[in-house]
Parts: C-alpha cells; structure tokens; sequence
C-alpha cells in the first residue's frame, strides 16, 4: 500500500517487528479476479449477507458496483455503513458472518468471497485517499472518547459529520486498538491498521491525545463536567491468568500481550522449541498460526474441552492444523516448572464435564501463552451511579446508552469480546444515539 | 443413429453445419481445417472486387460477463485476389468432395455476375449465395443490403445469377427491412433454390465513454456496422419462422444468426431451417465446436425419434401462431420448489418491481410465497430463478373453454375475468 503520505505513523513500527514476516493468508484480488468474482453475484433482494453484517453493509449493491467497474461508488457502500470497511474486509470471520449467508452456499456453489471484494475497493479507497466525507458544520457540543479502538473511532467519525467535535482518550501510544496490537497479521499487520486510522482522521476534528488514561490522568468527572456526552470505548482489559504456581516464571506470557509485542517489536523465538496456547477460543487460535508460521517447530493447543466444543471457529482450526498444529484436548495447567523460565507445564487431564480425572501429564514447554480471556474493564465506571455492570461488561440499550445521561458505551466493554465489525456497528448506533440526544 | 446428411435446396453437406460467409471462411486453410474439425459446409467469404480494409474492425459487446455475447463488425467482403480465392477453392473441394463449398458473391453489374458465377462454378463451388445482406460499407456503393432492402433489385439480380448458374443459388437476407416477408418472395420470385438470413443487423455496438468515440474505433472515428452474436438469435428466428409459415414461400433456409451449439441448431431447424450457418461463435472459440454441434444434435434426434434432418424441419412451425389466435383462457400460475430454493428473493424483487407484486417474503423463510389469485402466470420469476426446476409455471384448470381475442371480436369466445388488472 502506498503509506507516502502516512509516513509518520506507519515509519514508527520497526521494520523488523514480529510480524514482518506474514504475508496475506487471503491474498488480495486483482481488478479482473475481483470483475470476476462480482459478477458471479446473484444480487439477491434483502440479501441475507447483508442480514450477517452487524454493520449492514449492502453487500449486494456494493458487489454489483465492482462488476460495473463503478469501484468509487462501491467503496462509498461499505464505507457508508461501515467507516472501518478496510480493516473488517481483512479480519472480519466472513465464514460465519456474510460469505457463510451467501445463498451459493444452499446451492452448493462456492460462495461470493465477500470480504476479499470489499478488501479490494477499500484497498483502492484508501491507497488512492477516496475522501467521501466531510466534517459537518460546527455543532458548538463536544465529545469524549475513551479508547482509541474500532468502537470510537467510528463513534468519533460519525460524530464529526453531525460537526461534533470529538476528542480521543487513549492510554497506549500506539492508536487503532486491536486492529493495530491484536490482528493476526497473515489477515492485516499494524501498519494497515494505522494507515486505516490516518485515513480516517483525515475528516478532521477529532483530537487524540495518546498516552492519557481516564481514571488516573483525568478524572470521569471531569470528562462528565467539560464533554457534552462521553463514549466509553476502552475494550478489554489484561490477560487472565489461571493462578497456578509457576505462572510467573519467564515465557508464561498472557496471548494479547504476546500478540501487541509481535505486532510492534522484533520477537526471538529461536530458543523456543515447545510453545503451548492454554484456551480454545479465537486468540488461541491465532496464537497457534502466528508461533507455527513464525517456525516455532512444536505448538500445541491445551483445551479444557474436546475440538467440537471449542469456542474457536472451525475454519480458524483447520488453517492451524494445515500449519502443523497438535493438540491436548480436555487438559489443564495446574503448574508450570523451570529453572528461572519455564520448562514444562504439568498438565491436569478432565473428563467430558471438563472435571479433573486425577490424571496428570508433564510436557515440555519453553514457552506458554495463557488465551484463557481478557479482564473486563466495565468496573472503572462503577463509581458513576446509574450505570450498570454484570461481569465487568458494561449494560447499555441497542444504541449504547447507559442509563446515566451523556454515557455511552460500545464495543468489547459493551459486548463482551466480539468482532472488529461489532465495535464499528456499536460505535455507529452510539454515534447516531448521541447526535440524537443533542437535539 | 441418426442420419444429419443435409439437403438444402439441392446442396448436399454431411451435415447441416456450415461455416458462414465471414471471416472464419476467408482462406482455403481455414475452410480445410473446420472440414477436417468436421463442418459440413463452408460458405465461402464474399467474393467481389477486393476491397480495403480498416483497422480496428471488430466490436464486442460484454453482457454479464459473457464476452461477445453481442459482436459486430465494419469488415467488407474479400481483399484477397479473385484468382487465388478460386484456386483455393478448387483445392478445398478436391480435398473435401463431399463437403458443400458455396461461394458468396456480391458485384454490381450483369456481366460481372455473369463472370464470377461461372468462375466459382469452374473452381468447383457447390452452391452459390448471394450476398444481398452486408449492412455496411458495400452497401453505399449500391450493393448488400442496398440490394437486400430493394425486392424489385433483388428478384432481378437473383434471376441474373439463376440464368447464369448450373448450381444452387440461395439468396442471403438482411433483416434490416421491417417485413421479411416480400425480400424471401422476391428471391422466390427471381427463381432462387432458397435464401440464408440473417445477415447481419445495422448497430452500433458501443461508445468509447473516454474518448467519446462509437466502436469498434478507426483513429477518431467509427462507423455502424453488422450486428451478430448469440444476442440476434431471436430476431434470426422470428425472421426464419416468418418465411417458413409463408404459404407463399416454401423454399429451403439455411439458417443464420447466433447458432453457438445444437440446441441453437436445433431451435432453427424446427423453425423451418434445413442448415445453418455459425460465424461469431466459432470466431469466439475456434471450429473445435463443431464436435460438440454433431454428437448433441445426432443425441437430440436419437432421443426424439428422428432418422433424418428433414423430418425436424418445420416441426415447431404450426406452433407458431399470430397473438389473436392464442388462447386467453389459459392459465398458469407460479410454483416454487421449497426444496430446491435457495432464498435469494431475486423473484421477488423482480415480481415486485417489474410485474405483478405477486410473490411475497414470508416470515420464518427465505422461501417466497406465491400469491395465486394475483400470479398473471408471466414467467418472470422463473426466468430470474438461479435454480434450475425451482420454479415452474404450473397450468391452472380454471374451467374456462379456450377462447382467443380473434374469436372474442366476433362474439365467439368468453374470457375468465382478468388477473392483476386492478
């Protein structure tokens, strides 16, 4: 991609960063695959891919603009419903999102390949800086930001086009949330990320301000006092530990934590020979393909459940065992050893309920990451009455609003842990919600 | 199996495909390839005095993807030597006997009939056509379709070649005329032993939306040329199906006009074609098409029951009827298969938007629900289905004896009450 004019930002990865050496595991089309492709589409009315979308994108029009060679306007459909419509073409699991609704499917035929289609209109709308939107007039009322992930940015974008002037709070230095620190990059590296994210701000009006973090640099209240709504959009929080003895010794590492130092410094594997992923959800699962494709020679999965319970999509295990991928399905931690850094890992096994059997097994492991989840970070809001929080996820309405008036909340701290594509469709909702209550 | 050794007015082919006069017959190289492929016969391009041509000359029009499912072109007719056309001729026919050759010609006078008919005649030509159909560039110095568009002009000339010819003569058509009809009498009239048609429609197959220029362009400029492709086909076969119902008419036709395959094929021998004649397709994909156009048409006929090409020709054509004698008071209405559907609701949008509003989503399914009281029976939710016998118009026994508007005019006749007319 031509990053020319986003060389601030993109120059500061390092070049030989973790994640250098992925190349796409869906390579991009060209514009006769894509003609191609496009006109295979049935346009089918009240398509049920679009119905998949949590951003409804219309993915019927915006194909049949592709075959048309109408690419500009195709790229204007996504984007118009989905601001982050780069970004989501790469990492959204179009298996069981649009391209799993595809019709074709029931036919039988291989179905539209979605997302490749709207990897190639977006790639062209931002290589080519397609600029479709501009920043409404000044509304004179002011947003706060918390979080500079998916969810905000496409809260703060659709914002600046009511003429919002919004303001991102953002703890890290870097910006772009998981989509810069957590995509697996054979699906899209950092630097995409942030050219998306340079992209974006070109609508102007939306201040960053990294290395702040509300709550301990700025109070809520003051956000409450001097913003006219706030959006909290601060995703997810640490890596779970499991609180077995051992955990702390060096290279038990937490996946997401793992994952962001890939994404943005060199990593040394070499002395790895034995990585073991605890979990069985989608950040094990890219852990596994990211270790074996960056020539870890044994990586394997430990599971509490079998392969058929696992959270993780199937798709997503195939692709790690084409790599080489072993499981221990139905295992758990319960200690890890080593001299100053970790050896081997003693592995409980359990049965169907995933109840411990009384059996145990040592394997080797010079390096473990703990894919067990993320800390929930809805309990920095509870000093604010009126706002609920179950579980640390924080209860908000369809549109995001929390019961307490001018908060908002949208993505993994409102969902839980879901998709880039449901941060954008939450921070959308939330976006209109707010707009709305200005009056 | 069945016999496809062709008969068309007295010009015998092994079977009834044949190159058309075009590009793909320009060259005894070329005609001795597609016999060895296996065409039947070859209609030599147009012989003439030779002409010049311009470059570009070809148009294609892109339709779903499909590319050059609409062709046209701004070539003429020969610009090799008379002589050695006709040396290749003789060549062709002593290597293939028992291949049809007929040799296109177009001039202008008499005696220059005269000449070049007795000269293809010596090289060894099976048959002869007259090529009264090029709807470009010949036809502005009084030739082609000039001639095609005139039946007076035609009846004469067709005599002419008729007088000076001891082997058939078919006359080739344009459909550039408003009736068929008196241009297939006037060669009748001229003494012609059958006609080919369609020769090519008078287009413009598209603009150059960048340098607002018309295709296929020559420098700044285009011009119009012959329309041709799998996209004439229903012009070619309502023309050859005019001629072939004509009481008055009952000559062979060799049949022109987006045949691709044997169902193509097919399609025009029933509509009273005894040949037919393949250009664009085979300068789509090459003569190696041919085997397929034999062993499908040879399986058609095997399945249905015919021996021979003759017993098919004309077998679609008392079908073919005017409006005013259809029956008003048959009915169909739309089934969907729910097992074979798919859920795109490309039906129903269709329906909605471009007929009666008569197919409806339904809740809990992406299978639609037809609405019978208000389906006019119109075929255009089938026509949309992606699925192949998902939906299928299904005939309704409303009751109703079979009434036509003819009848209904003279007061014979009722007809049910209307569907969809509120």
């Amino acid at each position: 991609m031509a990053h020319d004019k986003h060389a601030a930002t993109s120059n500061a990865l390092p070049a030989d960063r973790g994640e250098a050496p992925f190349s796409d595991y869906k390579v991009a089309y060209s514009p006769t695959q894509a003609v191609a492709e496009a006109t295979r589409c049935l346009y089918c009315s009240d398509a049920p891919c679009m119905n998949a979308c949590p951003t409804r994108i219309d993915v019927a029009q915006f194909i049949r603009k592709i075959a048309t060679g109408n690419d500009r306007g195709s790229a204007k459909t996504i984007l118009d419903a989905n601001i982050l419509g780069m970004s989501c073409a790469r990492v959204c699991p179009v298996e069981t999102l649009c391209v799993g609704a595809c019709v074709y499917n029931t036919l039988g035929h291989p179905p539209i390949q979605i997302g490749r289609l709207q990897r190639y209109v977006t790639d062209r709308a931002l290589d080519e800086d397609w600029q479709f939107y501009t920043a409404g007039p000044d509304s004179g009322k002011k947003v706060a930001l918390i979080g500079a992930g998916p969810a905000s940015l496409a809260c703060a974008h659709h914002l600046r086009r009511s003429g919002h002037a919004c303001t991102i709070f953002e703890k890290r230095d870097v910006i772009g949330g998981l989509n810069t620190t957590g995509v697996a990059p054979y699906k899209m590296k950092a630097d995409a990320s942030l050219h998306e994210v340079d992209w974006l701000l070109e609508i102007g009006g939306i201040d960053i301000k990294t290395g702040v973090e509300v709550g301990r640099d700025v109070t809520f209240d003051q956000l409450e006092r001097d913003y006219d709504a706030v959006f909290f959009g601060a995703g997810l929080g640490l890596d779970s530990r499991l609180g077995v003895p051992g955990e702390d010794l060096a290279g038990v590492d937490g996946a997401v934590a793992w994952i962001e130092r890939m994404k943005l410094q060199p990593v040394d594997l070499s002395g790895v020979r034995h990585a073991l992923v605890i979990g069985g959800g989608n950040t094990a699962m890219d852990c596994m393909r990211e270790l074996l494709g960056l020539k870890v020679p044994n990586v394997t999965l430990v599971y509490r459940g079998t392969q058929a319970g696992m959270p993780g999509y199937a798709h997503e295990w195939k692709a790690a065992q084409v790599l080489g991928a072993k499981a221990q399905w139905q295992a758990v931690p319960v200690a890890f050893e080593g001299d100053g850094r970790v050896q081997r890992a003693k592995l409980a096994l359990l049965d169907g309920n995933k109840q411990p059997t009384g059996e145990t097994v040592l394997v080797d492991a010079d390096l473990v990451l703990m894919a067990i989840g993320q800390g929930k970070l809805g309990g920095m809001l509870a000093g604010l009455s009126g706002i609920n929080i179950a579980k640390g996820v924080v209860q908000a309405d369809e549109h995001g609003f929390t019961g307490r008036p001018k908060w908002y909340v949208g993505g993994d701290a409102r969902n839980g842990g879901k998709e880039v594509v449901n941060a954008a469709a939450e921070g959308k909702q939330a976006a209109l919600a707010i707009h709305k209550s200005f009056g | 199996m069945a016999d496809l050794t062709t008969n068309c007015g007295g010009i015998i082919s092994p079977n009834p495909f044949w190159l058309a006069s075009a590009p793909p017959a320009n060259s005894g190289a070329q005609v001795q390839r597609a016999f060895e492929a296996g065409w039947g016969g070859a209609v030599w391009k147009t012989l003439g005095q030779p002409i010049q041509n311009v470059s570009s000359r070809f148009g294609g029009h892109t339709i779903g993807g499909a590319r050059g499912a609409g062709f046209n072109n701004i070539e003429l007719i020969t610009d090799r030597p008379l002589e050695v056309n006709f040396r290749e001729i003789y060549e062709t026919k002593k290597r293939f006997p028992k291949h049809a050759v007929i040799v296109s010609l177009m001039v202008e006078t008499e005696d220059e009939w005269r000449d070049i008919i007795l000269r293809s005649i010596d090289a060894g030509a099976d048959g002869l056509e007259l090529n009264f159909g090029c709807p470009h560039g010949m036809c502005e110095r009084g030739m082609g379709s000039a001639v095609g568009q005139e039946p007076r002009i035609n009846e004469r000339i067709t005599a002419w070649a008729v007088k000076y010819s001891t082997v058939p003569v078919l006359v080739k058509l344009t459909p550039n005329v408003g009736d068929i009809n008196p241009h297939g009498l006037a060669a009748k009239h001229g003494g012609a032993h059958g006609v080919s048609l369609i020769n090519t429609i008078k287009s413009i197959i598209g603009v150059d939306i960048d340098r607002f220029v018309p295709e296929p362009r020559v420098g700044t400029q285009s011009s119009n040329g012959g329309y041709c492709g799998a996209a004439v086909k229903p012009i070619a076969l309502h023309m050859t199906a005019q001629l072939a119902r004509n009481p008055g008419f009952r000559l062979p036709i060799s049949g022109i006009g987006g045949v691709c395959n044997w169902r193509d094929a097919v399609e025009f021998i029933l509509l009273g074609a005894t040949s037919v004649q393949v250009c664009t397709e085979v300068m789509l994909k090459g003569y190696r098409i041919v085997e397929d156009m034999i062993d499908g048409l040879s399986n058609y006929m095997d399945s249905h029951g015919f021996a021979t090409i003759d017993q098919m020709v004309g077998k679609a054509v008392p079908a073919y009827s005017e409006w005013g004698d259809l029956d008003l008071n048959y009915e169909t209405v739309a089934k969907i298969d729910a097992t074979k559907c798919i859920g795109c609701q490309v039906c129903v949008v269709a329906c909605h938007d471009g007929a009666h509003q008569c197919l409806h989503p339904q809740e809990g399914t992406r299978v639609p629900r037809v609405d019978e009281s208000e389906c006019v029976g119109c075929n255009l939710c089938k026509i949309v289905c992606p699925v192949p016998d998902c939906i299928s118009m299904v005939t309704v026994d409303n009751g109703w004896a079979p009434a036509t508007w003819n009848q209904h005019m003279v007061g014979a006749g009722k007809l049910r009450p209307k569907k969809g007319a509120h």
